[in-house]
């Protein structure tokens, strides 16, 4: 254990000895996500810099509290980029994307967070500093614990290095504009992703459909004829919505995320409302009855999230049924028997 | 693993369960007699084998999870199965234990165009479903050479890739929902046909973990466009190292081929006479390399590949012309296993997997241990995701050669955790490298799987004994890896 990770250890060992809670923290962009936050801060920003990186193997190992801007500049310096697009709201640390494991626009056609993480190394809550997965494509020797860490909003564990999988910046971009109510967008996002068509981004709000194609010169090319729509400049607008510092997440002071299958018909109400993901998402901007808008979400094959808000008392997550609530407090027993990481921030009851 | 220690005696209350289990089941989906348990004694990789007390062969969901809930009552040990094509061992049963067979669980349940999945039982065969999703444009696309035979569920139980899974994924990859029996005979839901869930990853846990946490009893797979095109360059190389440099530089060029393997001479030379691919048989190596999407697409990406593999020292490159010949390419590659086993009377299947930049330096070594142990050993493998399949030629009727076959697999694995890589890239651990697992994991590494195992399984009645490894095991191996210059549980006594 190099002196900052026993520094930590320690630390943890010290807590658990007490009892008392420990919340893990890397630059604090993600404060608002999930329960309250518990108990004393326990900062990752020390372990800082990226440990290996070699474009060929399409693979980077960095410590956790690297900032993701720095971690993504090495990489553009290599023609390379996270796929998933983690949102970097502001900040954010290499840790606390993967502990979050949210993705941004590329998520429906590149995969998550989870698809990208090929290893960890983690403090559990006895102090111990293990690694699992590693620094190669494949391998499936033992349980998956490294996607089972993201995710998990550091209840199980302080996250000290991540190895990810990277890949080629696509040479071509190009963005396009769609005037469509929000039925046919809908039914339009899933035939076109139905079709080998190089789509990267999707997002209908407005009476607008916006798509992003990424790929090669020729393929970009091919599909814009193909598709028709006016074209724009997306850099900003698709950081935008990664970011959520386009005009409709900064005016939602409460924002819930409802995860649906992609081909899910429109949500009732008349919140003002973004889709993303090619259906898969719809942001709600403003309060929402949430024992109605989660028995919708699951009647459709979803769940929603309190993603922002002030009053949390709703619960941030969907309730899971018994036998996963249970599963989920013996694997967190697992890794943090006394309890001490990140209380309440995923579920109540932990 | 001796075969000695898999045959245990049944215990007293297995035979209390064969009555109840034929009475939850009808007649012709629960075996018995001898004759009829023989096929179900091994899996892919038939040096082990075990006699179980039966198979049971349930033809609905709810009929599998009352097996489980049977034999959990009664304390005996179940091992999933479906086509029993893996290639580690985890299908094998001991003795005393249940069979539980998806085979008959083999219907595609439901596929919708629009929203690209498909629904399917766990038995369903893995090709099966790209055939039924073909008329719609839409494939499955983890591909594993065994794909017309071996089962979906059987592939999450891997966590099985193939030779497009540089470019497309896993199986982890290209899952949305599974329904899981567990061992008290509940099903549950992982993960959903939203692209996420609530809470932990349970999805991606249970993916590969080789039939310990539950039994999958119904699928939900992504299925994604058929490309319009797709061409293959073969390129042939008078150096072992020069064909594993290209492989390299592809990647560095900033291209994912759809599939990049490679083949060496010995392998070259078991192929070709048996499937006229048309592969070069003086060169040392050969590799394949696939470039898909639309054809303007795929015509400027062949153009750069040749060029990367000409300036690697690629002595010759040939683009195939038309589907018939991409496909006569690529058909030597996949007959490569039956083609060995043409020439040798066994072969014996490694699956490690290491960073690229260390292929020319660990087949180097891979000859060398060839002389060291006397046997041939021939390579086709996925190169562009670094998982090496030395196949190591041997006889088992000669005594020693199969010691011989295994002490030199071994040697292999604990090389490629040596050059920072896996014991297994696809194939899991199983029985065959439960002792190389504590070359890659350490003592605490070790104890959360058998935490997380528990917490799922808290008697350890499914596929006990596979895929992780008792800390006394590691310690009577010799191996357990050494945290900080302490020996891990002293306490234990080492051999
Ligand atoms: C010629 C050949 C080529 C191969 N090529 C590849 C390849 O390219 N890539 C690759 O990854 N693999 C390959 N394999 C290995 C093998 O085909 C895969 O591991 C496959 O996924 C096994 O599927 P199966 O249905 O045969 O499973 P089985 O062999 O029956 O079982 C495998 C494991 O899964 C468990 N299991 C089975 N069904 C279930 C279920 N429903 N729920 C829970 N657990 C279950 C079993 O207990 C066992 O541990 C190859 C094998 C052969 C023989």
């Amino acid at each position: 254990m190099s002196e900052d990770v026993a520094a930590l250890s320690e630390r943890i060992l010290a807590a658990a000895a007490n009892g008392r809670a420990l919340c893990i923290r890397g630059a604090g962009s993600k404060d608002f996500y999930g329960g309250p936050l518990q108990g004393e801060p326990l900062d990752t920003i020390g372990l800082r810099g990226i440990v290996d990186y070699e474009p060929t193997e399409l693979v980077v190992t960095a410590r956790a509290g690297t900032p993701l801007a720095e971690l993504e500049a090495a990489l553009a310096e290599r023609g390379q980029v996270l796929p998933f697009e983690p949102p970097r709201f502001g900040g954010g640390t290499l840790g606390g994307a993967v502990a979050a494991g949210l993705s941004g626009p590329r998520r429906p056609y590149a995969g998550a967070a989870r698809d990208f993480v090929l290893g960890l190394r983690l403090l559990d809550g006895q102090g111990r500093h293990l690694r699992f997965g590693g620094q190669v494509i494949k391998n499936v020797a033992g349980f998956d614990v490294s996607r089972l860490l993201t995710g998990s909003l550091g209840t199980l564990g302080l996250l000290t290095e991540v190895t990810l999988k990277t890949l080629p910046r696509p040479p071509a971009e190009t963005s396009l504009r769609f005037e469509l109510d929000e039925a046919t967008a809908l039914r339009r996002m899933n035939e076109w992703a139905a079709r080998p068509l190089p789509l990267s981004a999707s997002s209908y709000h407005d009476g607008a459909l916006r798509l992003r194609l990424s790929g090669a010169e020729a393929a970009v090319r091919e599909a814009c004829g193909k598709l028709g729509g006016v074209a724009f400049s997306g850099g900003d607008y698709w950081d935008g919505l990664r970011d959520q510092h386009d005009a409709f997440f900064k005016s939602a002071a409460t924002l819930w995320r409802v995860s649906l299958p992609q081909t899910a018909p429109p949500l009732r109400g008349d919140a003002p409302q973004l889709i993303e993901w090619g259906g898969a998402l719809r942001w709600l901007a403003g309060s929402q009855d949430a024992v109605a808008l989660r028995r919708q979400a699951a009647e459709l094959g979803g769940h929603a999230t309190l993603f922002r808000g002030a009053d949390k008392s709703a619960g941030v997550f969907q309730p899971l049924p018994a036998a996963l609530a249970q599963l989920h407090r013996r694997i967190k027993a697992v890794l943090d028997p006394a309890g001490i990481f990140n209380r309440g921030r995923l579920y109540p009851e932990f | 693993m001796s075969a000695t220690a898999m045959n245990a005696a049944p215990s007293a209350s297995a035979a209390a369960l064969l009555p109840r289990l034929r009475a939850a089941l009808p007649g012709e989906a629960l075996l018995t007699e001898a004759e009829d348990l023989h096929p179900y004694e091994c899996d892919g990789l038939s040096v082990y084998r075990g006699v179980p007390l039966a198979v049971a062969l349930p033809a609905t969901a709810e009929a599998a999870a009352q097996v489980l809930r049977l034999c959990r009552e009664a304390g005996v040990p179940v091992i999933a199965r479906g086509a029993g094509t893996g290639l580690s061992g985890g299908a094998t049963p001991r003795a005393g234990t249940v069979v539980l067979s998806l085979a008959r669980l083999n219907r595609i349940l439901e596929i919708d165009p629009l929203a690209r999945v498909a629904r399917v039982q766990p038995g369903v065969r893995n090709l099966a479903i790209s055939e039924a999703a073909a008329p719609l444009g839409l494939y499955y696309a983890p591909d594993p050479s065994s794909q017309i035979a071996c089962t979906i569920g059987g592939n999450v139980a891997e966590n099985s890739g193939g030779v497009h899974c540089l470019k497309y994924g896993l199986t982890v990859h290209n899952l949305l929902r599974l329904k899981v029996a567990t061992i008290d005979g509940e099903i549950i839901e992982l993960g959903a046909e939203a692209l996420d869930a609530p809470g932990y990853d349970l999805l991606a846990l249970f993916t590969g973990s080789e039939g310990l946490l539950g039994v999958v009893v119904e699928a939900t797979v992504r299925l994604i466009p058929k490309p319009e095109c797709a061409r293959v360059v073969l390129a042939a190389f008078d150096d072992l190292g020069k064909a594993g440099q290209a492989v390299a530089d592809i990647i560095g060029a900033g291209i994912i081929p759809a599939g990049l393997e490679l083949m060496d001479q010995p392998a070259i030379a078991a192929v070709e006479p048996f499937v006229h691919a048309g592969y070069p048989l003086d060169a040392a190596a050969i590799l394949l390399c696939e470039s898909d999407g639309t054809p303007e697409e795929v015509a400027e990406e062949i153009v750069r590949m040749e060029a990367v593999m000409s300036a690697a020292g690629a002595t010759d490159c040939r683009v195939s012309r038309d589907e018939a010949e991409r496909l006569r390419f690529w058909a030597g590659r996949k007959a490569a296993f039956p083609a060995v086993g043409r020439i040798s009377p066994d072969y014996y299947c490694m699956d490690g997997s290491i960073p690229k930049k260390c292929l020319a330096a660990v087949l180097e070594a891979i000859r060398g241990m060839e002389r060291k142990y006397g046997l041939r050993c021939a390579n086709v493998f996925h190169a562009g995701d670094g998982n090496l399949h030395p196949l190591i030629l041997f006889d088992a009727n000669k005594p020693d050669e199969l010691h011989r076959t295994e002490a030199f697999g071994g040697e292999i694995l604990e090389l490629c955790v040596r050059h920072g890589g896996s014991i297994t890239g696809e194939h899991g651990v199983g029985i065959e490298k439960i002792d190389q697992m504590c070359v890659q994991f350490g003592s605490e590494e070790l104890e959360v799987f058998h935490a997380l195992k528990h917490a799922f399984d808290p008697e350890g009645l499914l596929n006990p004994g596979k895929a992780v490894p008792t800390l006394h095991r590691c310690a009577e191996f010799g191996r357990m890896k050494v945290h900080g210059g302490q020996l891990p549980h002293p306490e234990l006594p080492r051999f």
